[in-house]
Formats: C-alpha cells, structure tokens, sequence
C-alpha cells in the first residue's frame, strides 16, 4: 500500500488541532492547582506545570518518543530508531495512523508526555525544591512515562499483546500520575503545619477556570484520540462530555449532603469524571459514561476523605483523583467496553467477555506497582543526593520569593 | 480633647456604616480591611470533600478622630448600624489623641479637624440659632 498518498487532510487538521487542545491543558492544570495553594506559592505551583512543557518537549523530542513508540524491544521499550525524531516525517506511520503523518502522532503524543509529569505536581507544591524537581521529572518521564507508554499503547508493548484497553491514557497518564503522586508524597512529607493552621486555596475562581479549560482540552485528549475525523472521535467526545457531567452533578450531591454545594467540589468532580472515562472513551456508550462518572466521583471523593484520615499531605489529591479515578475508569473498560462503539476494541464483562475485565484488572496492578515503586526509589535516591524539599525557613516565606525571587501580587 | 474611635466591624455593614456617619455629620474617615476573630471563634468553610474551619475572619476597621463631646452620640451611631444581635457583630475601641495636624494648612487641634457641615459646624449653627430665640432645628441643615 502507497502510505503517502493515505494521508488524509481531515484526519490530520483533527488531530493538530487535537495537538493544541491537549497542550493547553497543561497551563489549564497549572491554574486548576495554583488556585488551590497559598498566595505565596502560587508563582511556584503555576511554573511546576509551565516548565514541564519546555522540559519534556525536549526530552520528547530526544528520547522520549522513541522509548514510547519506537520499534518493540521484547515489549519492554521502543529501539532508538526516533531518537531525535529522526525518520519521523511527513509520511504516515501505519503502526499507529495511517492516514496522519508520523510527526503529528508523535507531536499529539508529546502533549500526553507533557501533561502527566505535570500532574504529579499537586502531591508535592509549596514545599519542592526546584533543582530537584526539574531532574525529577526528567528522569520520571524516561524512567516512568515512556515505559508504561510502551507496555501500553506501543506495538509489540507487554500490556498491548496482553490485550489490555486504554483509549486516551487512563492507565498511561491518569494511573502512572497519581501513584507516583502517592509515592512522591510518602518521600517528601507533609508541609509545615499541615493539619494545624488553615491551608485555604487562595483563588478558587483559578481552579474554576483551570477545570473549565481542562474539559474543553479533554474533547482534544479523548476526541482526537481517534487519531482520524470519524465516528469514533465523536463517540469519545460525546461519552467524555457526558462523563464530566454525571461526576458533577454528583460530587455536588456528596458536598451538599455534607453542608453546601462547593464550587471547587462540583469542578474537581467534572475533572474526575474526565479522568475516569479517558481509557474508556472510545470503546463504551454515552449511556455507561454516566455510569462511570457517576461512580468516579463517590470513589475519589471518599478516596479524599481516606486520605485526609491517614493524614497524608498529598496535597492537592493527585492520587484520589487521578489515580483513582484512572484504575477506576480502567478497571471500568473491562466491564463496559463493547464492539458495538468500536469493532478494533473489545467486548467487556457486561458484554459476555469477562477475560477482558481480568486484563484490565492485571493491567492495572502492573502500572500502579511499577509507577509507585519506581517513583519512590527514585524521590528517595533524589532526597539523600540533593533534597527534596526547600528548607523550614524558604518554605515559612513562600516558593514564590524563596525559590524565584518574585512576587505573584504586588 | 481630641478622641480616635477604632470600630471593628462586618465587611457587609461598611456602607451602613458609612451612610449612618454621613448623617449625623462625620465626614472625615478611613477604614482597614483586617483579619481576626473574637468570642465569635470562627466559621466552617466547604472544601472539595469535606468542611474547615477559619479562624481568621475579614472584618473592616473605621479610624474616625474626633472632639470628645462627639463621641458618644457616634458610637451610638456606629452600634446602631453595624449590629446584627449576633456573634460577630464586632469592637469599638476609643482612645485620647494626643495632637491632629493638617498636612495642607499646618493647622493643629480642633482646627485640623474642622470641615464645612460637620458635626461640630452643625452644633454651632444650632446653639447660635438657640441663642437669638429661634427653635433649636429650625435652622439645622439638612443632613
């Protein structure tokens, strides 16, 4: 087959402009999470996602897509082949779009690599040294991502061979997130007075815009996804839709059971149903996306309430909402999938196929005992050789003047 | 003697507050945004999952400098607009002031604190209207 000339122009302005939506996630994140800190860390928490962007888009660019989507080594790492995007042009790469030019794969894959390492940064703000935390997530994202990428989505990759589904990255980016995020945690410990003073966000409407730009980016992250201008697209753009919605409306109920109905509750709830539908998108119905953000939000909320219990400082919940709300929706595929939406899929449990609910379920395990495990040896090697946090007196006056010498209000 | 009234109070009664001063001739003040609680303790707040508590509560405080025969017919005033009945309603503190002086003019004491129909100026017109027999408040300006 002539793969030049299958390059379709529908196919590849969807997924450029996918490419832009994703990308403007990661800037939305950083408002979702710098609303959510103290006023003098809030510079610090909204640069931990910017700079993200400029690190892994180099690393990406180097190594990073080729450790993903290069040719399979034994289904552990992709060869060396792209390193340096090099060979990755205008044709299409029939492996993974056949009708998109390689590059636009490899640049909407880059977003994915940019937002995770990202996402972690909730567990550990207003206390991280920023040295350590840029080797950090370079090392995470070589160590972590592009692995877990590779077992997953990777042709010849350990987990794809096994079967497992995961359509926009449940388990690649929300798992491997959050349980790093709960390891990152554990390492660098709670921040000063953490359960004694009052640790209000200081600008809620941030994180309402945070999260409203996020579910407009998510339509980008599922949608495009597709990797063509199909029906599948718009089946993951309608179940991603939907999903946000019924996580909500019912995080709302769960607050308003318990005093009010919080704005940040019904926000972060939205955020959450995203999460959980993202591996599900394009392989369940609109009507089990309501299903599976409905019950994401009870989940990672009680998943908050627990952890609050064992006060654990990971601060702003990466792990209860997208660790949580990912193996959710993950383990969730298994049981809603169905060839109906999308024949290159699977059927799941509720569908007759209980076998795919167990690969999900071992999928699952794997990720969640690679990323924590590999994310704690690597915060504790980064602890003993460089410190992982600023000291008491930096922390008591802020990241913001500690760490870069600015002021986010004047 | 001069007097300086401190009145902590509810962010939303600032401009009844501000409207009941204006009336009885107060023209001169400034207010804080500040931060604090009393016996009140402090509020419960909802957070993502779950409710805190705050105990720093904003409340605004009014610096009013005044002569010491003003004072309790303002605390009156302030009393009556800023009360609510309950916990929270705040603090007026009053303290001696040792000397005003204005910026502009260099004018020290009662003259620093002097305006066109303020109270006092109002005071005045009143007793002079008293003293040529005429009614006390026929001659009162509107406030």
């Amino acid at each position: 087959m002539n793969t030049v000339s299958a390059i379709n122009a529908g196919d590849t302005a969807w997924v450029l402009i996918a490419t832009a939506l994703v990308m403007m996630m990661t800037p939305a994140l950083a408002f979702f999470y710098g609303g959510m800190v103290r006023k003098k860390n809030v510079l610090s928490t909204l640069n931990l996602s910017f700079i993200i962007m400029a690190v892994i888009s180099i690393q990406w660019v180097l190594v990073g897509y080729t450790l993903a989507f290069g040719p399979s080594i034994s289904g552990l790492i992709g060869a060396l082949n792209f390193a340096g995007l090099t060979g990755v042009g205008a044709s299409p790469n029939a492996d993974y779009a056949g009708t998109i030019p390689h590059l636009a794969f490899a640049a909407y894959q880059m977003m994915f690599a940019v937002i995770t390492p990202a996402l972690i940064t909730g567990a550990f703000v207003e206390r991280v040294r920023f040295k350590t935390f840029l080797i950090f997530a370079l090392l995470w994202a070589t160590l972590v991502y592009d692995p877990v990428a590779h077992w997953v989505w990777g042709v010849g990759g350990l987990l794809r061979q096994l079967g497992a589904l995961d359509f926009a990255g449940g388990t690649v980016v929300h798992i491997t997130a959050g349980f790093s995020a709960l390891a990152f945690a554990r390492v660098i410990g709670a921040r000063h007075g953490y359960g004694k003073a009052p640790m209000e966000p200081h600008n809620i409407p941030y994180s309402v815009l945070g999260a409203g730009l996020l579910w407009v980016g998510w339509f980008g992250f599922n949608g495009g996804s597709a990797l063509a201008a199909n029906g599948l697209a718009v089946n993951a753009l309608v179940t991603t839709n939907t999903a946000a919605a019924a996580a909500g409306l019912v995080w709302m109920f769960l607050t308003w059971m318990d005093n009010k109905p919080s704005v940040l509750g019904i926000v972060t709830g939205a955020v959450v149903g995203l999460v959980a539908i993202t591996p599900a998108a394009g392989f369940v119905t609109p009507l089990a996306a309501i299903i599976i953000g409905g019950l994401a939000a009870v989940i990672s909320y009680y998943a908050i309430k627990f952890r609050q219990r064992n006060n654990l400082d990971e601060s702003l919940d990466v792990w209860a909402c997208h660790g949580m709300g990912g193996a959710w929706g993950a383990l969730a595929t298994g049981l809603f999938a169905t060839k109906m939406v999308n024949d290159a899929g699977a059927d799941g449990l509720f569908y007759g196929n209980p076998g795919q609910f167990l690969v999900q379920a071992i999928t699952v395990a794997v990720v969640i005992t690679f990323a924590f495990g590999v994310t704690f040896v690597l915060a504790k090697v980064l602890d003993a050789r460089l410190g992982l946090r600023v000291t008491d007196n930096e922390e008591e006056v802020g990241l913001d003047i500690s760490e870069h010498g600015e002021r986010a209000y004047a | 003697m001069t007097k300086k009234i401190e009145a902590i109070v509810r962010e939303e009664k600032v401009n009844d507050i501000k409207d009941a001063l204006r009336e009885i001739g107060i023209v001169g003040m400034n207010v804080i945004e500040v931060r604090g609680h009393g016996r009140q303790g402090g509020i419960v707040l909802e957070g993502r999952a779950g409710t805190y508590q705050v105990d720093m509560l904003p409340r605004v405080q009014f610096n009013i400098v005044l002569s010491d025969h003003n004072v309790d017919k303002t605390v009156e005033t302030i009393c009556k607009a800023a009360g609510t009945g309950r916990p929270g309603d705040g603090l007026i503190f009053v303290y001696p002031v040792d000397e005003v002086i204005r910026i502009r003019t260099g004018e020290r004491g009662h003259a620093a604190l002097m305006y066109p129909d303020d109270i006092d100026a109002r005071r005045e017109a009143a007793l002079q209207a008293e003293s040529i027999g005429v009614m006390s408040g026929a001659l009162m300006p509107e406030p």
